[in-house]
């Protein structure tokens, strides 16, 4: 082992951040939210997959998708039709004209499973496809575009195009996919009951712990050669592929990656909501996704995590009381944190939480970084 | 064309054409290895396109760009690096917001897959060849600094340390002293003639007097054609040139 000077090391945060996240979402949250509440700051957790995504490729990698709901959705739908499959069996459906196939087939005359179905009677395969499917499929959206130097606005725009695409599709084949409604009425997992009690908790934490290790892969990958390289070509493209580089691959890999993260937090909700519909695939959802990063703050990974729970908390609050205003309400929200805090809550950590903690600790800590090295420095959690 | 394999860098009849404006019209051009070349030319000629064609930023329309025997007219960019092809940009371009250190790793020539840039180690090796660049490019005492507080000369050599990191056997330098004080030019001088020993250089340059002070041979690019090729003195005193460039 060669020593390395101070400069080579720790760099996107240290181990407090992630202690600080693992305390929340592991002792203080379950301690102190009831299990209704529980489960509902767990939904949220699953959209702090997606945030966590796009601080990676919208954030490090400067690639804006508007179309990351396609990714939560095949993760979600994979699972989903896993347990409706298991819901659908002969027993419980002979009421229906053919017995043992899901209930809305029935209802659209369709007399038997459709084969892409029939892999999704096996648990084993659902796994593998929720973790390979989405990263899949981005893999061909990134290939078709990168490799075609199809950037900035307007694979933003496909992006959406395609999270339209895919909706009015699920919703235009009702009798294979349920239709806008949905895959709904999921009831066990192998036998066992998600919706009891101890499924809940035991998803929670599960949910927990991934979306946990979903921030060290990302932290892990924004700390080596890689994710400098990332950040390099989201500044300087053309400089980066005349140093060697196939710009196109790198920006795959982190859509791919994105993807990925996302298809786990689909899954994740539907096994905790019981069930999942269009309406988290298409333009809306997508769009709050991108809030929950851009508030949490594009370059920090927790950000992303608090980012997705503030903003669906207040969503649910205002929501339910102001439906229309909510709208108005997440869009201003959305305009000032781009106007004013380009980076986010976590900038606002960077300048005054930091201060606070080493306060507290009356360390003598050397004074925060000046507002102007904002961008690389003090947005990136931690970084010193 | 056997006889051009003998060539570094044989580039023949190329014509590239904007929307019909050819930028550069029916040029040949050769180089030998270990030569130090200086492109010059008035406003416009098709210096930075020339440049802009080697390496593959722009496309031929017509003709040919050979590199130790092999077409590059249709090779990708990051292909054309890897063969030993390095481009410095007219304005400085670096990653700003990153460390001299982290500049000049991000072009190490080694992870420069996907995969391999994720598994890539910092060991001995690669600190060691950074420190070594550094020292070259006189930036060794700045390696922790962020390279945007660089000042514009510094920021000129830490482009040139990024490709000589590659150890490129085509070096292509376009307007390496713009914007650079006097001392800096004298000191760029001196780093260029050290970069040439065991590679080849093309520096564009508008500055006569560090061309001279570069020697070598000169060609004088004009309208995108080849006005004139030789020594500097030698072309001081030709008519064409003279008129078209040296004369104002
Ligand atoms: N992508 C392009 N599209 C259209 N015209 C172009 C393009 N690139 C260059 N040109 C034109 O080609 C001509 C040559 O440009 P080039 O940049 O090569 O000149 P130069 O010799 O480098 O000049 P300078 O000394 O000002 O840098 C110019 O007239 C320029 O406008
Ligand atoms: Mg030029």
């Amino acid at each position: 082992m060669i020593k390395l000077p101070g400069f080579l090391r720790g760099r996107h945060g240290g181990p407090l951040g992630i202690l600080i996240l693992a305390a929340v979402l592991l002792v203080a949250m379950p301690a102190l939210l009831d299990l209704y509440r529980l489960n509902l700051a767990g939904r949220y957790l699953t959209y702090a997959f997606v945030a966590v995504g796009l601080v990676l490729c919208w954030g490090y990698g400067g690639i804006l998708s508007l179309g990351q709901g396609i990714f939560f959705g095949v993760g979600g739908y994979a699972m989903a039709m896993f347990l409706k499959l298991e819901a659908s069996d002969p027993e419980s459906t002979r009421i229906q004209t053919t017995p043992g196939i899901p209930d809305f087939m029935d209802w659209n005359r369709i007399t038997e499973l459709p084969w892409f179905w029939v892999p999704f009677e096996s648990l084993a395969f659902t796994l593998v496809a929720v973790l390979v499917l989405p990263a899949a499929f981005a893999f061909v959206i990134g290939y078709a575009m990168f490799k075609r130097r199809v950037s900035g606005v307007y694979f933003a725009i496909i992006t959406q195009a395609l999270a339209v695409v895919l909706t009015i599709l699920i919703v235009g084949q009702q009798g294979y996919t349920g239709g806008i409604n949905g895959i709904t009425d999921l009831r066990t997992l192998k036998g066992w009951d998600i919706r009891d009690e101890s499924a809940q908790y035991l998803f929670y934490y599960l949910n927990a712990v991934l979306l946990i290790g979903c921030v060290l892969l990302g932290r892990w990958v924004l700390n080596g050669k890689y994710g400098r390289i990332l950040t390099a070509l989201r500044d300087r493209e053309d400089r980066v592929r005349f140093s060697g580089y196939d710009v196109a691959d790198f920006k795959i890999f982190i859509f791919c990656l994105a993807a990925f993260m996302s298809g786990i937090g689909g899954a994740m909700f539907t096994l905790q909501v019981g069930f999942m519909s269009p309406s988290f695939v298409g333009i809306v959802p997508s769009i709050e996704f991108v809030i929950f990063a851009a508030v949490g703050g594009r370059l920090s990974l927790l950000g992303g995590v608090y980012g997705a729970l503030l903003v669906s908390y207040a969503k649910t609050l205002f929501a339910e009381a102001y439906p229309q205003l909510w709208q108005v309400m997440i869009g201003t929200v959305f305009i000032l944190v781009v106007l004013v805090l380009p980076y986010g809550l976590a900038s606002v950590y960077q300048r005054y939480g930091k201060r606070v903690l080493s306060r507290l600790k009356g360390s003598r800590r050397a004074p925060p970084p000046p507002p102007s090295s904002l961008p690389q420095d003090s947005a990136t959690e931690g970084r010193r | 064309m056997s006889s051009n394999t003998d060539f570094l860098l044989a580039i023949e009849d190329l014509t590239v054409s904007f929307d019909g404006f050819k930028a550069i019209e029916g040029l040949s051009f050769y180089m030998d290895k270990n030569e130090l070349r200086v492109v010059i030319g008035p406003n416009g000629a098709g210096k930075t396109t020339l440049l802009d064609l080697i390496c593959g930023k722009t496309r031929a329309t017509e003709g040919s760009i050979k590199f130790k025997g092999k077409e590059l007219t249709r090779m990708s960019e990051h292909r054309i690096v890897w063969e030993g092809v390095g481009r410095k940009f007219q304005n400085p371009s670096i990653y700003e917001g990153l460390t001299v250190f982290d500049n000049l790793e991000a072009s190490y020539p080694r992870g420069r897959g996907v995969f391999g840039a994720l598994a890539f180690k910092r060991d001995e090796e690669v600190v060691e060849r950074i420190r070594q660049v550094a020292r070259e490019i006189q930036l060794d005492d700045k390696l922790e600094q962020e390279a945007g507080l660089l000042s514009h000369g510094q920021k000129q050599w830490l482009e040139i340390g990024m490709l000589l990191i590659q150890d490129p056997e085509l070096l292509l330098l376009d307007e390496p002293v713009a914007g650079m004080s006097l001392s800096e030019r004298l000191e760029t001088a001196q780093l260029l003639k050290t970069i040439a020993k065991g590679r080849s250089v093309v520096v564009i340059e508008h500055d006569m007097a560090f061309v001279k002070s570069l020697g070598g041979k000169v060609t004088v690019l004009h309208q995108g054609k080849i006005l004139a090729e030789g020594a500097m003195e030698a072309l001081q005193q030709d008519r064409r040139v003279i008129d078209v460039y040296l004369g104002h």
